[in-house]
This record gives structure tokens, sequence and C-alpha cells, in this order.
């Protein structure tokens, strides 16, 4: 007889792999990214080149340095420096992309131990110490199209105001990201098509996104004096898709249990909302996130699901 | 249209159809069987025959010691050659009893039929089934008397059989409501008298509409018993997510079935009933899937105890290519074996052969915390958190999150994205904590 393999149950496994569901990723971000290099042209696929490169570059190296197996192939780098990329303006010089992604990689997801152990999103957090560190590259909004035109976003317009102004681009171009703002943030109709794409993939579920947006939604609604528009505008404009879709759901920064991703959830909408409303800042979902990130261990622990058969004891 | 079910579990591809559509067939008679002395949950039997022995079919070979064991029998009649300590199906070394067949398969005079249902008492019918060495035929193998022998403070109310067959690959439960679908009925009734219940169920997966339809025929005249379809999911036979899916009741915590006044029995375990009232024959033989790509003619055998699984490959064809991996049992559950010299037991519900390339365990990467383990596990705990306390040695962590409660179903390691062994490490500080507890009493 030959050697037989043996080992414990079970002895079948899904064909799901972590690569398939980064490269899913990959894929639903794809529209917004084409319209990012549509709308802003050169530059945009210019610093989206860089980004992933220099995250995927620096993801290698780390693991070099520290005699790791390299995890490039798992696609989870590349969605990072794609993320990043999303995640700036079109203006901004080639070295916020390079400098943005290494920090992603280097100091958020590799030094606190790599894949599903950073406890923020690597790309938002390079978002917000690009934004603190460079506040003027971070903020140069440009009109889309090959003149580079200086504008402000509709939050930047909104700021500050409970009613819509007047100069703000019209809520179509809102929506299909005709609008300045950084790379990904603008097509609010393309992030939810990559969205459903990964719903129907079984990679997140939509009840974070929809809680998130929900929530801002309702309480821009109350801030607004139940104005529609101005609630619309909230809901389809600034970072709020691209956090609530791809940012809140990750994976290694948000709890894993399904009571805790709600509350997660709640508090995203409820911390963007503040910051739009009563911050100093235009936009708040960058914040919100990372904030709900550093809560989400504790959220988690006090999360845990009632065991099977532990309420309804001699039932 | 919605069907019966439970929270959680997974859809693994069913691979069912190299066996559904074949009926039963009687295996090649053995001319040697190697019977082991514990096919069961519980203490092992103690031999009643010595080597020279001539024994018949039927005749007890195994004493049961203790109330929770089950007797043995001769599935042959022959001469006894060894009793031995041989390998086992269920890993380490059994005693066992070696016998050569004569072939004439004369009946022990025991062997008689016991009557009626209507004229048996409770007590004879549990009396008959522990006789019969009649234990869990689903592969669990718990012995079948203890489970209709509830304390007198517990109400049972419903026995409910399983007929869900949620195991990749094996069909024997199938094709027995198929072709048998009488004693099955003829069994429950019976196990509901021993118990004084009113309410049977029979739970069968969609994914089976013709044994369905088969069964709610057969239990046309008897408006106690309910045929229930269950939604096609992993791991809707498990005793507990069963119980939930037909009475929407959790069993407690650390508690049996009967606290929530149900008992759960096979299929298979019901029409071995009918045949030890009807006609008086004990636990001797039953039936296997023999499949996987391993094999060169995947069948639905009726196998007698004993015969070595070597035989039964070879009746099967003989192995497709060089095998990685056999198991007894389904592939979420099933035992990997280390060798095919073993014999079909009574809890052989299945017997797999995997190719090498299928025996081969995929490469675990880091966890993602994708949370899928979470969203599909049955019992509600959370798999990667135990699995990494387990890895880290922090065993009371792991108890803290309820690693007992864990009902190694495999759902968990089956999902994972990054082929965490999840339920193997789980299993490894299951027994740690297990041990401790022991220490402490």
């Amino acid at each position: 007889m030959e050697k037989l393999m043996v080992s414990s149950s079970p002895h079948i496994w899904s064909k799901n792999t972590t690569s398939k569901i980064m490269l899913d990723v990959v894929i639903a971000l794809l529209p917004a990214t084409i319209a990012a290099v549509y709308y802003f042209r050169v530059n945009a696929a210019i610093l989206i080149a860089l980004a992933i490169i220099t995250a995927v570059a620096c993801e290698w190296g780390m693991q070099k340095i520290r005699n790791q197996d390299s995890t490039i192939s798992d696609f989870s780098a590349v969605i990072t420096g794609l993320l990043l990329a999303l995640n700036i303006p079109a203006s901004a010089p080639w070295w916020i992309a390079v400098v943005g992604s290494a920090f992603a990689i280097i100091i958020v997801k590799q030094l606190f131990g790599g894949i599903g152990q950073n406890f923020m999103n690597p790309a938002l957090a390079a978002r917000i110490m690009l934004t603190i560190s460079w506040t003027g590259n971070m903020s140069g909004w440009i009109k889309p199209g090959v003149d580079a035109v200086t504008t402000a976003t509709p939050l930047g317009l909104m700021k500050g105001a409970s009613v819509v102004p007047k100069n703000i681009p019209s809520l179509f171009d809102t929506v299909i990201g005709n609008i300045g703002g950084s790379m990904g943030e603008t097509s609010a109709i393309l992030l939810i098509l990559g969205g459903l794409y990964l719903a129907y993939r079984g990679v997140i579920s939509l009840k974070v996104p929809l809680i998130y947006v929900g929530t801002v939604g309702i309480l821009s609604l109350l801030y607004g004096g139940f104005n529609l528009t101005f609630m619309l505008y909230h809901v389809f404009s600034g970072g709020l898709m691209l956090g609530a879709i791809y940012m809140a759901t990750d994976y290694a920064s948000s709890p894993v249990t399904k009571r805790g991703r709600v509350i997660f959830a709640i508090g995203c909408g409820i911390i963007t909302s503040a910051i739009r409303f009563y911050g100093s800042y235009p936009e708040g979902v960058g914040f919100s996130i990372l904030l709900m990130n550093v809560a989400a261990p504790l959220i988690e622990k006090y999360t845990s699901p009632k065991v099977f058969g532990e309420v309804k004891q001699n039932a | 249209m919605k069907f019966l079910t439970f929270k959680g579990g997974i859809h693994p591809p069913e691979f069912k159809e190299m066996t559904e559509r074949l009926p039963i067939e009687k295996a090649i008679e053995p001319s040697l069987v190697a019977i082991p002395m514990q096919q069961h949950i519980g203490a092992p039997c103690e031999p009643t025959v010595k080597a020279g022995d001539r024994v018949l079919v039927g005749q007890k070979i195994g004493e049961a010691k203790g109330f929770v064991s089950a007797p043995v029998h001769s599935s042959v009649s022959g001469v006894v050659k060894s009793i031995a300590k041989m390998p086992s199906s269920s890993g380490g070394e059994v005693v066992s009893i070696v016998i050569e067949s004569d072939g004439q398969n004369e009946v022990d005079p025991s062997v008689t039929p016991k009557g009626r249902i209507e004229d048996l008492k409770p007590a004879d019918i549990v009396g008959i089934i522990k006789e019969a060495g009649i234990v869990g035929m689903g592969g669990a193998t718990f012995p079948t008397h203890v489970k209709l022998s509830p304390p007198p403070d517990k109400k049972i109310e419903t026995i409910i059989l399983n007929g869900a067959e949620c195991e990749p690959y094996l069909t024997a439960d199938h094709r027995l409501m198929l072709e048998k679908p009488d004693d099955i009925v003829f069994g429950l009734r019976a196990m509901m008298k021993a118990v004084g219940v009113e309410k049977g169920f029979i739970g069968i997966e969609s994914n089976k509409p013709d044994a369905i339809e088969i069964m709610k025929k057969a239990v046309v005249k008897h408006t106690n018993i309910e045929v229930v379809t269950l939604e096609t999911k992993y791991p809707q036979g498990a005793e507990k997510q069963l119980i939930y899916a037909c009475l929407k009741k959790e069993v407690p915590s650390g508690g049996l079935p009967m606290d929530v006044g149900a008992i759960v029995n096979n299929v298979g375990t019901a029409a071995q009933v009918a045949i030890a009232i009807k006609t008086g024959m004990p636990l001797i033989e039953r039936i296997t899937t023999v499949s996987g790509k391993g094999i060169k003619t995947p069948k639905n055998l009726l196998i007698k105890i004993g015969t070595s699984v070597n035989s039964v490959i070879e009746q099967c064809g003989g192995y497709a290519e060089k095998p990685g991996k056999i198991l007894m049992g389904g592939p979420m559950m099933g035992l990997a074996q280390y060798s095919d010299d073993v014999s079909i037991t009574k809890g052989s519900s299945g017997l797999l052969l995997f190719t090498e390339e299928e025996a081969q365990a995929p490469e675990p990467s880091a966890c993602i915390r994708c949370g899928k383990c979470v969203d599909i596990c049955p019992a509600y705990l959370q798999p990667l958190h135990i699995s990494n306390f387990s890895f880290n040695h922090m065993m009371e962590s792991a108890e803290k999150y309820r690693a007992l409660d864990c009902i190694e179903c495999g759902s968990c390691s089956y999902i994972c994205p990054a082929k965490i062994p999840l339920l193997q490490s789980i299993r490894v500080s299951k027994r740690y904590i297990i041990a401790k507890k022991r220490k402490q009493v």
C-alpha cells in the first residue's frame, strides 16, 4: 500500500481564496478608476500607476527585510495603492502618491504584522497623514477635463451651510462624478456599481455601506431641515461612497461580528456627519472610519454573538 | 419556496450524482470478516466466543459491557480464526474477532421475528433494539437504546428522523429512503411507541425530491408522522441544527436533545430497528456509499460488518488512480484512514477515495479577518478567535470563547479563504479544556 494522506476533517475546501477576494475588490474599483482617468486625464493615470507600483514594491521590500514569504500575489497591496490613489486629488504632485503608498504599506500595514493585522485602513491612514502634512497639495481640487482649472468640491461649497448653495454643480454631475474632488471620490454611481458587484460575489455585505450612508442621509436630512436636495448632496458627494463601500468594509480594521458591524457603520455615519456639520474640515469620512477602526476591537469584544443554546436555557 | 433550516451553514458541492441513481447492491460475500469489538460510542464489548468456535449469522459474539455500549454479532457463519487487536477505522487498534466464512450463511436460531408493534410493550422494543446492537447509523454510532431510555423526569415529545444526508458524496440514506420507505416508517413508529411520543418528523433535504415524495406516500396512513423538507445546506443533519430546523428550539449549550423534548435518529437506524423487529436479525450489515474520484465504479453497497475495505474497493473496480486519501464517512466529518486494511463497521456511511491531488491540503495563509467563519458557524461561535487562541496556546481564552460549544462540523475550515485549519485547531483547544476539566473534578 502506498502512503495515504491522513488529516483531521474536513477534507474539502471551498475554492475561494484571499487573492480571489482581493482581485474582486480591484475589479470592483475598475469602473471608478477608469472614470478617474477619463475625468482627470494623464496625471490621474500617472498617480494611480505610481501609487500601485510603490505599494507593491514596499510590500515586497518589507517582507524581504523581515524574511517573510512575499504576499504581493494576493493583490492586497494593489488595492491599498489603488485606494490611496483614488483618495488624492488629480493635481497632486507625483511624490504625494509615492509617499502615501509607502506610508500605507510600510507603517500602517507591514509594521503591524501585514495582511489582516493592520488596525487601521492603510490607504485611509495614509490619506489623513498626507492631508495633515501637505494640506495644500491634498486639497488642490481641479475641475475634470484637460485644463485643470481649480475648483471647490461640493462639500467645500456646502461647508458651514445648512442649505444648498447656488454655485454648486448640478446633482446629476455630482452623481456621475463630473465635479472636483479626489480622483475616486467623484463618481458615486460607479462606486455603487462596484459595491453591488462585491455584494454579488459575497465579498462584502451591503449592510455596512447601507447603514453608513443611511445614517449620514438621516442626519443630513435633520440638519438641513428636511431638505431632500441638501441630503442628496451630502450622500453623493465627498468620500462617502468610496469610504462606505470600500473602506468601512475593510476586513482587518472592522469588527467580524454582525452586531459589531452595525454599530461600526452607525458610528462612522455619526462621526462623518458631525465633522461635516460642525468640524473644521469639509469632509469627515476619513477621520470617522479611522476613529471607528480604533474602536473596532472593543466593539467586537462586546458584540460576541450569543452561542447556540445559550439563551433558551431549559426552554 | 422556503424550507425549514437553521442559521449559518455552507453550500459545499454535492458530488452526489456519481451514486444517487444507483440502486443498493448486495456486496460480494466476504470470505473473511474482522469484526471489531468497539464500533460504537461507549464501552467496548467483551468477546463471547474463542478461536476455533463455530459461529452463525446473527449470533452474538461480543457482549456489551456497561449501559452505554452495544453488543456485536457475527455477520457470517463460519469458524473463529483469531481474536486480536487490529487496526480500526476509528483510529488506533481495537480487539477484533476474525471469522472465516463457510459460505453457508447458516442463521443463528435466536434470530426469530419479534411480532407486531401493537403487541410489543415499550420496554420490549428498547430491549430488542439493545440486543440487536443497533447504534446511530449516520456515523455517530451512539447506542440507540440509550437514546430511547431518557430519565423519567425528561418528557420526550418528538422523535425526528434524520434523512438530511447533508454530507457531500453520500447517498446511502437517499437510496434507503427510495427503496425501503416502509421499513423506515415502521422503525420510527416502533421507536415512538418505545418512548411514548405522539409526534414524529422525517426531515429530508430539498435536493432529494424523489425521496420526499416516496416518504410522504409512506406516511399517508400515519397522521402523527410528518415528512418535512429541509433546505439543502450543510450541516442540516447535525443533531442540534436538525432539531432547530424542525422545532425552532435550541438545545441548551452542553445539553442533550432530550432537554428540548426531542430524540434524533438516522433513517438508517430506523430501518435497522424495523429489521430487528420484523426478522429478529441484529445489525450485521449496512449500506455504504463507495464513491470519489479515486474509485473506478462508485456504488451504494449493502456490506456485511467486518468486510475489509480492501475487498470493497476491489469489487468497485479498484483504484482509479494512485489513492491519496481514504475516508470513512463524508468529506466534512469523515475519518481519514492510514490503511485500506480496516473493516466496514456499523458507522461506515461512506467509503470515499480521493486522488492524490484531492488529498493535498491547501497551504494556509494569514487570516484576513473576513469574518466568513463567524457568519456561517452554525453554533454561532467566532472560529477565527478560538483558533488563534489555540495556536497561541491560550486555552483559557479559547474556553471563554466557548470552544466546547463547537459541533466540529468543519464549515469554518471549509469556507476560510486563507485556508486556515480552523476546526483542527479548535479541536486541539477542546481537548486541552476537557482534559483540564477532568483533572479538576
